[in-house]
């Protein structure tokens, strides 16, 4: 490296471009933030169901083997659009049901296949799950997954 | 070793080399799950194995540069660490905080977000204790000589502390969640933990090449401007589908490619100064780690993270095997590796004897990490094809991992042998130290 920068004007240069970096993404993260709650997902739709069916999804820890939008493992098919892939937006009623009657036929027999554990769940919770993958599903993606099947 | 408290770090290493060893047996168990689906079904299920897979790695990485502070912080600020006693009481609570996760989760208690499943016990633990090692380190920083290297490492450790507060943070919105989730998850890896890296990078170069300190320091402040200056707004990278705004796609697309900056500029730093030093240290096997670490580094992160992070190929590649491929070879390259790295150079001086069992210590390295690639390489392949059939031509999920089974038995492979080779590291670092120096090189060491 040339003479012409110094350690000083090196660290000076660190520090006043990663100020100026931070409140630029700062900034755009708070417009994201309002974004996000006012134009990409439902903010009426946001109800104490679908936040009590996000609990649900944490407390059993879903992500370390489903992806949700692309994130968490990849064990186990992307849930972000399942409620499309039951074709939930057409005929809700059936969507649910044959969701949960999916979790509670859990563990299937089937040798050799990978295994969902059975996890208990109320149909109280079982209800606010669903519900929660009917808001999740309604996330404007930018069109992503490119395809239903996920 | 020239003060007394660099000792500290001797316990730090052996717990992080402990939850080392711990974290890859649950990598391999999962493996093995895929290649054999009803392995140990209905003792311990996948997302267990997987949970405690990540914490371990997360929890002994955190650990190990710890130690790796109380290591070089003395020497570099030319006084004694402030509080021994706050040293052991931190790593103590640590440890308390980290076995205590661990535990829970075979019983199945977490809470549920990906890589924070702490029970928010353990959380509130593992802030108390981290805090106790920043003010204990920064007290000694205060009281001493300020380089670049430890205000640098400092100045990571605390932004980590900082940013990790967002893990207290779940809003009921999914969209607002992942957005400040990744503030967490993206700015530790692509940011402030670079400036970790990049400090212990430059302390092990001035230690072993002995080039002039003014020199390394100016790479220093380069390789970490860059690094925030691509990897806060390269953030956005995450923020192509999850119901941010459009524009992250060119940002991010934009940002995210620069990323590969601070890793080049890594690599060409430590071998320029390799070059360039006339000092031939003996401890060539902490060399060959240094090296290989900023090598790997700029695989892993730089060319694997390229890979996938435009907007336009992410859409089909997201939240594949291609992600995992990417996922492991970076955090070994940067972080797994510069720890061993600082353990290699530094077990010498902490057990008071000459380099030893230097040929077993670069044996570990090179198995390892032609097993960690191997590995990246398998799970690449089953990326792509994954990546074609589900995203591409629409077939089912289930069908499509039907069709990878070739590649995750590779993989199981692959994990067996690096699981082989950190025994050996294992046995290098901490085992008797049998290898004699050749005469004459002796007085150089340290
Ligand atoms: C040492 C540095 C890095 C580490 C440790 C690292 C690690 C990771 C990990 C673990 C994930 C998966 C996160 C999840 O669970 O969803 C990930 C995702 C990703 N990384 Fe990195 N990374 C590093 C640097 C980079 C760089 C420099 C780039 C770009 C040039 C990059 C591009 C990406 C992209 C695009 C994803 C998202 C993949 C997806 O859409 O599924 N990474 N990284
Ligand atoms: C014996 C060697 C290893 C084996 C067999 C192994 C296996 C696995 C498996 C099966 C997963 C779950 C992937 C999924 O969700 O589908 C995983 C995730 C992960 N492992 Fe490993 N692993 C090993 C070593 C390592 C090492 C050395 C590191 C760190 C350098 C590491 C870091 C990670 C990370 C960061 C994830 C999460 C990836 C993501 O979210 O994209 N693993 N590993
Ligand atoms: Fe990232």
């Amino acid at each position: 490296m040339s003479e012409m920068l110094s350690r000083n004007r090196a660290r000076n240069i660190f520090f006043g471009g990663s100020t100026f970096f931070f409140l630029l993404f700062a900034a755009l993260t708070a417009h994201s933030h309002w974004y996000m709650v006012n134009v990409s997902t439902d903010r009426e739709g946001l109800t104490e169901a679908v936040a009590r069916g996000k609990h649900v999804w944490e407390k059993h820890s879903c992500i370390n083997c489903h992806s949700l939008i692309g994130e968490g493992a990849y064990f186990a098919p992307e849930l972000g659009n399942v409620w499309t892939r039951y074709g939930g937006r057409e005929n809700p009623d059936s969507a649910r049901a044959a969701l949960k009657g999916w979790i509670k036929a859990q563990p299937l027999n089937v040798p050799g296949r990978r295994k969902m554990p059975a996890f208990d769940l109320s149909e109280q919770e079982l209800d606010d799950l669903v519900e929660f993958f009917r808001w999740t599903d309604a996330i404007d993606t930018q069109d992503w997954p490119p395809h239903p099947v996920g | 070793m020239k003060y007394a408290s660099q000792q500290l770090a001797l316990p730090y290493f052996a717990v992080a080399m402990l939850l080392f060893l711990l974290q890859v047996v649950f990598g391999i168990l999962a493996a093995t799950v895929y290649v054999m689906p009803d392995f140990m079904a209905a003792i311990e299920p996948f997302h267990i194995m997987r949970m405690s897979h990540t914490n371990l790695l997360i929890v002994w990485l955190l650990i190990g540069f710890m130690g790796c502070t109380y290591y070089l912080l003395p020497e570099e600020a030319e006084t004694e660490t402030h509080s021994p006693l706050l040293a052991w009481l931190g790593l103590g609570i640590f440890a308390v905080a980290g076995a205590g996760a661990l535990l829970s989760y075979q019983f199945g208690i977490h809470e549920g977000r990906e890589f924070l499943e702490q029970p928010l016990w353990c959380k509130v633990l593992i802030t108390v204790s981290f805090l106790m090692f920043l003010y204990n380190c920064s007290r000694t920083l205060l009281a001493g000589r300020k380089t670049a290297i430890n205000t640098v490492l400092m100045m990571g450790l605390w932004l980590a502390a900082i940013f990790w507060l967002f893990a207290f943070y779940n809003p009921d919105n999914l969209s607002v969640d992942k957005l400040y989730w990744w503030w967490i998850v993206h700015v530790w890896v692509e940011g402030v933990w670079e400036l970790i890296m990049g400090s212990l990078l430059a302390y092990l170069l001035i230690k072993m090449t002995g080039v002039d300190r003014e020199i390394i320091e100016k790479w220093l402040y380069v390789i970490i401007g860059l690094a925030l200056f691509s990897g806060l707004l390269g953030t956005g990278h995450h923020y192509y589908w999850i119901g941010a705004p459009g524009y992250w796609q060119p940002l991010g697309s934009i940002f995210s490619t620069l990323e590969v900056a601070p890793f080049l500029a890594m690599v060409m730093f430590a071998f320029y100064m390799f070059w360039k030093g006339r000092r031939n240290h003996p401890n060539s096997a902490a060399m060959l780690w240094t090296l290989g670490s900023a090598t790997v580094a700029f695989f892993g992160a730089g060319v694997w993270g390229f890979l996938h992070t435009l907007s336009f190929v992410n859409y089909y590649s997201h939240g594949t095997q291609v992600t995992a491929a990417h996922g492991h070879l970076a955090f070994y390259g940067a972080y797994v590796m510069m720890v061993l790295a600082i353990i290699t150079y530094a077990m010498p001086q902490l057990r008071k004897v000459q380099p030893f069992n230097q040929l077993l210590n670069m044996w570990s390295f090179w198995i390892m990490t032609s097993a960690m690639c191997f590995m990246t390489f398998t799970l690449t392949f089953a990326g792509v094809v994954q990546t074609h059939l589900q995203r591409v031509l629409g077939m089912n999920y289930m069908e499509v991992q039907s069709q990878l089974t070739i590649f995750y038995a590779m993989r199981l492979g692959a994990g067996t042998v690096v699981a082989i080779a950190v025994l050996l590291y294992l046995v290098a670092i901490f085992g008797p130290a049998r290898q004699r120096l050749p005469q004459g090189n002796a007085a150089v060491a340290a």
